[in-house]
């Protein structure tokens, strides 16, 4: 076993219309024992990015107030938001740091990125654990079930879903994924993005 | 990590831990590498780069579309094999620092400059991180085509494959290639030899990018040839709204909206 199997946990974001969608399990285990079913992946950046960190529990901690920090002091010195595409670079360059010391994190990004137009793009992103920016058109997978969201991901995703059809799509893929896996599950919460609104829903799904 | 600034180079703090979980039987996990057929091939006027799109984790296809053809100057560019984040950034920092040198020397870049700095870098480094390059570029000396491996040695040959596609490509230069070639003729021998890797290497797949680079410009031919485009679905997998149950909803409006309500008629203002 590899320690990025040691606590479980998936995450997944896709593209839609317009929108975005990201998608995590709730479960926090010890390899086979389950501990909580409340243990959240997904975190808030700003009002339009979310960023997932699947993979070591400590290191979930660690690098979300890591990332906090950082954020933070991007708005302060910036004195504005920081936009997806930064923020992916930024979470790059904070694993790449640590390229021969890695955090056990593969973290996705999902977001509305500003045009100059002034309207909002959807924009995701993924990284392996040192930092290897994956910027995908359709969806980006990582945790201990990617092998079986990749493969469910590819049947089912399609361009231009709007955001309720995007809803519908990531729900039953993460749902049907994390249940031919082990060590994710106990529970799946997704967050919709779209211009002007953040839907959260946390699913039914199997708890076992 | 009190200041706000980190310092340059490389953060250890985490490799106690992570030996440790090493030596209890945990091994380090695999990061994502790009398998890859990557080639370039000197030609009458220039330089011919290629590349194929597949990044991959283990036998699973991470990426099937990213970018292995890097920026280093206008009149340079790098093909990266090998660990996929190590190529990105040590090709960054090298442009950085290619940037710099052409603007405190006022100088058009070399391309021996380039493939200087990535040697003695890589060297240093003792094969650590794990980038394979080919590099390429015209420069005031002319055409010039490199590969660059992890430990730091180079090689300058007129036509050059590295990768784990790079013996299906060689195969390819070794019966094809001429000298004084036209930019067509060295343009399909570059498609041919990725194209090679490309079908018959697991690890390189997808399609090939290309990059002419000529002592008077530099063409990056992204997505060259897609030879591997997924077809139509032959239905659409949409579900019904309402397939998924749920059990809580939480929705953020993210206008603001404000309601203004008078309460009371406000009296004149007294101007008198």
């Amino acid at each position: 076993m590899s320690i990025m199997e040691y606590n479980g946990g998936s995450v997944i974001a896709m593209v839609g219309k317009n929108c975005v969608a990201i998608a995590s399990d709730l479960r926090l285990g010890v390899q086979s024992l389950g501990i909580a079913s409340n243990f959240q992946k997904i975190f808030p950046v700003t009002d339009r990015i979310f960023v997932g960190l699947p993979g070591l529990a400590t290191d979930v901690t660690t690098l979300h107030e890591q990332f906090r920090y950082r954020v933070n002091m991007y708005t302060i010195k910036e004195e504005r938001e920081i936009e997806p595409e930064t923020f992916a670079a930024l979470v790059s360059s904070t694993l790449y740091e640590r390229r021969f010391g890695p955090y056990f994190i593969e973290p996705v990004i999902a977001g509305m990125q500003r045009t100059p137009s002034g309207s909002y793009k959807p924009f995701i992103a993924a990284t392996d654990l040192i930092g290897c920016l994956n910027f995908a058109k359709d969806f980006v997978v990582a945790g201990t079930a990617s092998d079986k969201l990749f493969g469910v991901a590819e049947g089912l995703w399609e361009e231009d879903l709007g955001p309720e059809d995007l809803f519908e799509t990531i729900s039953q893929t993460m749902l049907n994924a994390v249940d031919r896996d082990t060590n994710s599950g106990w529970g799946v919460v997704v967050h919709l993005l779209t211009k002007d609104k953040v839907i959260t829903r946390t699913l039914k799904g199997r708890m076992d | 990590m009190n200041s706000v600034y980190s310092g340059p180079g490389f953060d250890f703090a985490n490799t106690a831990r992570n030996s440790f979980l090493e030596s209890r039987g945990l091994p380090l996990p695999k990061a994502t590498s790009t398998g890859t057929t990557i080639v370039g091939c000197l030609f009458k006027d220039g330089i011919v780069l290629g590349a194929d799109t597949r990044a991959t984790t283990g036998p699973i296809v991470a990426d099937k579309n990213c970018e292995k053809i890097h920026f280093i100057a206008d009149n340079i560019r790098c093909c990266g094999a090998g660990t996929a984040a190590d190529t990105e950034f040590s090709t960054a920092l090298i442009a950085s620092n290619i940037e710099m040198h052409a603007l405190s020397t006022g100088r058009k870049p070399r391309v021996v400059t380039a493939m200087t700095m990535l040697k003695q870098m890589l060297f240093r480094y003792q094969g650590n991180i794990g980038a394979a390059l080919v590099l390429g570029g015209v420069d005031a000396d002319g055409p010039h085509l490199f590969t660059i491996h992890p430990h730091g040695s180079t090689d300058k040959l007129p036509y050059v494959t590295m990768g784990s596609g790079s013996l299906a490509a060689m195969a390819v230069f070794e019966s094809g290639w001429k000298q004084n070639m036209t930019r067509e003729e060295a343009l399909d021998l570059v498609t041919a030899a990725v194209s090679a890797g490309i079908f018959n290497d697991l690890g390189s797949g997808s399609n090939v990018d290309a990059c002419v680079i000529t002592a008077s410009h530099t063409e990056m031919l992204r997505n060259f040839v897609k030879p591997n485009e997924r077809v139509q679905k032959e239905r659409s997998y949409k579900f019904a709204r309402g397939t998924t149950a749920w059990k809580k909803e939480d929705i953020r409006d993210l206008i603001i909206t404000e309601d203004i309500t008078v309460i009371r008629e406000g009296e004149a203002m007294d101007i008198s």
